[in-house]
Order: C-alpha cells, then structure tokens, then sequence
C-alpha cells in the first residue's frame, strides 16, 4: 500500500500567533515529520521560503506587514523566487465564501479553516502529494488549476479560448428548446 | 539550501497555458511499510496534540489577556487604525484558536466582536460600551468554564451580543445592501 513519508517533507509554516505555530508543529511532527520551519509574518515568511525551499507551506491569513493572501501572490509571481509551484495550505479563522474565492484566486493550493484538527490538516497533505494540480497562466491569473473537476454538470460558457475549449459549444436553452437533438 | 531548480511541460492555448511543474513531492510516496506504531498518522498527530493539552490552559489564559490589553488601548487612546486592527487579530486568534485549546463556546463571542469591527464602516462609531461587553463576555466564559452550565451561559451571552451587534451593523450598512447581506444571510427587505 502507497503512503506518505513524512520525514521526506519539508514544511514552512508562517503565522503570527506563537500558540498556532506550535500546534501546528506538533501536529507535523506527529504525522512524521522532521523538517518543519517557522516563521512569524509575512515579511519573515518570504525570507525563509527562499532560504528553506519548503516542499508544502501553511499560512495564515491575517499577519502584520503582509498578510497570506499578499504572501501567496508574491510567491507567485514566475521568476521572482524560488519556487513559484510551492503547494500553500492557506489556515484561517476566515471560513466565508467571499474569502475562499479570493485565496483560491490569489492562487493557493488547499484552504483550511479554523478550528484545525489533525484530519483536516492531513487531507489537505495527502490531496497535494497525490492529487497535485497543473498550473494555469492566464493574463491575470498564475496558480493551481481551480478547476478540481472536468465540471460535467457546469451549464455555463465556456470561459479558456484556444486547444479543447473552443471544441466545447455551449447551447443556451433556447437552442435547446428549438433543436432538442 | 536546496536546490530551486524548476522543470515543467507547457501546452499553450489561446489565452491561457496549462503548466504540469515536475512532482516534487513524489519522493514522499513510499510502500514500504510503516514502522511499528506508525500506521495511523492522524492518531499519532491527536495523540501528540493530547500530551500538549496541558498548556491549553495558560495559552488561552494569554490569548484573553492579549485582548483585554487591546480593548485597554482602546479605552485609553480611543479607536486608532492600529489599535483597531490589534483588536481583531487579538479576537480573531481566540476565534480560530478556542475550540482546539478546548473552549470552543468561547469562539462565537470572539467571532460577533470580529463582525463588529469588520463591518462598521466608520471605525469612531464603534460604541465602546459594545466592545466591553464582547471582551468581558469572552473573559469570563472562559474564567467560568469548569461551570457545569458555562456552554448555556456562553450561549445566552452570544445570542444577546450578536442580536444587538446585528442591529447596529444594519443601522450603520443602510446603503450597503452587499454587507448587509453578508451580516444576515439574506438580501435587504425593501422598505414598506
């Protein structure tokens, strides 16, 4: 049976709150892991992604200097660090719809929210090791594919031109009803 | 360091491209079997949290008083930019934080003072009277949680602050049918 070695993993994890990092170290280090850094904020978080070169980072949302979703887009950014295909697990105490669609748009990998529990946190590793996403360069998007299926029950327009989007016709309804074929 | 070297397949489509980066994190896969005690990681990882638990208490001992020496800020000083922000990080970290430290009724009062900073949109309006009663409630939950009735009493405390909280939030969002909407759940009813 195919598992996870957690002591092949190395970790970043970034949060203001001493109390979290901890925990969050502990429940690591409890999954097998070794190699698990800490950093504070945003500022300190981005300085040791480029000294670390972590293969998953945790980070909070709500950090002095830069917050998580600014420190996911300057990772993010092709050419400017190390590793802009870094997997990002984004924790927070913010569960609100608006808010998953704004880190999944600024192009995290996984989005956790608070209360963590040490199922949550492993699922979300386990989905990024086994499952990893292609990546999308768009003219205003740089990120995971934020498309997690082949969307056969989307009714909508197509939105990606170009390759196997253009092959896809939507028929609006009134089509439908005209040319039930 | 380690090496940052990035290799990856692009497919270029008409206004996008689909970029498949090198797996990296194949190296983890292993079938080789665990070692003994380690075939259930997500019990090892609670069991790890259990032998911690035992600080829980101080830790949240400290979150509570992070948050009175904000509101204290506030009391003093008045609401600045920065005393304001200090006072959501302060209850958003026991929102997020109060239920794995063991005091989860303590996370709803924390989250209706997240609410009322968040969305007044004129920091000064923000009555100091309510922010008082939202730390001194989240305070003495958690003094009081041995209490066989701690959970109703937070509850009680919750429903009262977040009823008043919510009436001010409208008053202060007429015009803003979208924050209104975020602070109900539900669209503004059209006046009569």
């Amino acid at each position: 049976m195919v598992r996870i070695d957690f002591k092949r993993l190395r970790f970043l994890v970034i949060d203001d709150n001493a109390h979290m990092r901890r925990i969050l170290r502990t429940l690591l280090h409890g999954f097998g892991a070794r190699e698990v850094f800490e950093a504070e904020d945003g500022a300190t978080g981005l300085d040791a992604f480029n000294n670390y070169v972590p293969d998953i980072v945790i980070c909070d949302w709500a950090m002095p200097v830069f917050d998580g979703l600014e420190l996911t887009q300057m990772i993010r950014q092709p050419g400017a660090n190390g590793n802009p295909y870094v997997a990002i697990i984004m924790l927070t105490g913010h569960s609100e719809k608006k808010r998953v669609t704004a880190a999944r748009d600024a192009g995290i990998t996984e989005f956790l929210a608070k209360p963590i529990s040490a199922k949550g946190l492993y699922e979300r590793i386990v989905n990024i090791v086994v499952n990893p996403r292609p990546f999308i360069r768009t003219r205003t998007y740089f990120g995971p594919d934020r498309r997690r299926s082949n969307g056969s029950g989307y009714a909508g327009p197509e939105r990606r031109k170009g390759g196997k989007a253009d092959l896809i016709k939507h028929s609006t309804l009134l089509e439908k009803v005209r040319n039930p074929s | 360091m380690r090496s940052i070297k990035n290799s990856a397949a692009i497919t270029t489509y008409g206004d996008h491209e689909v970029i498949r980066p090198e797996n990296k994190l194949r190296k983890a896969l292993t079938d080789a079997p665990p070692a003994p005690g380690e075939d259930d990681p997500v019990a090892q990882a609670e069991r790890a949290l259990a032998d911690l638990s035992g600080e829980f208490g101080a830790w949240m001992d400290e979150e509570c008083e992070r948050l009175d020496g904000c509101r204290q800020a506030i009391v003093a000083n008045g609401i600045t930019q920065t005393a304001k922000t200090a006072l959501f990080h302060a209850a958003h970290d026991i929102k997020g934080q109060a239920a794995t430290l063991g005091f989860p009724a303590v996370a709803a009062i924390a989250d209706s003072l997240c609410r009322l900073i968040e969305f007044t949109p004129q920091s000064d309006r923000i009555p100091l009277k309510l922010i008082n009663q939202h730390v001194d409630a989240v305070r003495a939950v958690h003094r009081e949680y041995a209490r066989s009735d701690a959970r109703d009493l937070a509850a009680q405390l919750d429903h009262k602050l977040r009823d008043v909280t919510d009436h001010f939030l409208i008053e202060e969002n007429r015009g803003r049918p979208d924050i209104i909407e975020q602070i109900t759940g539900a669209p503004p009813q059209a006046p009569a």
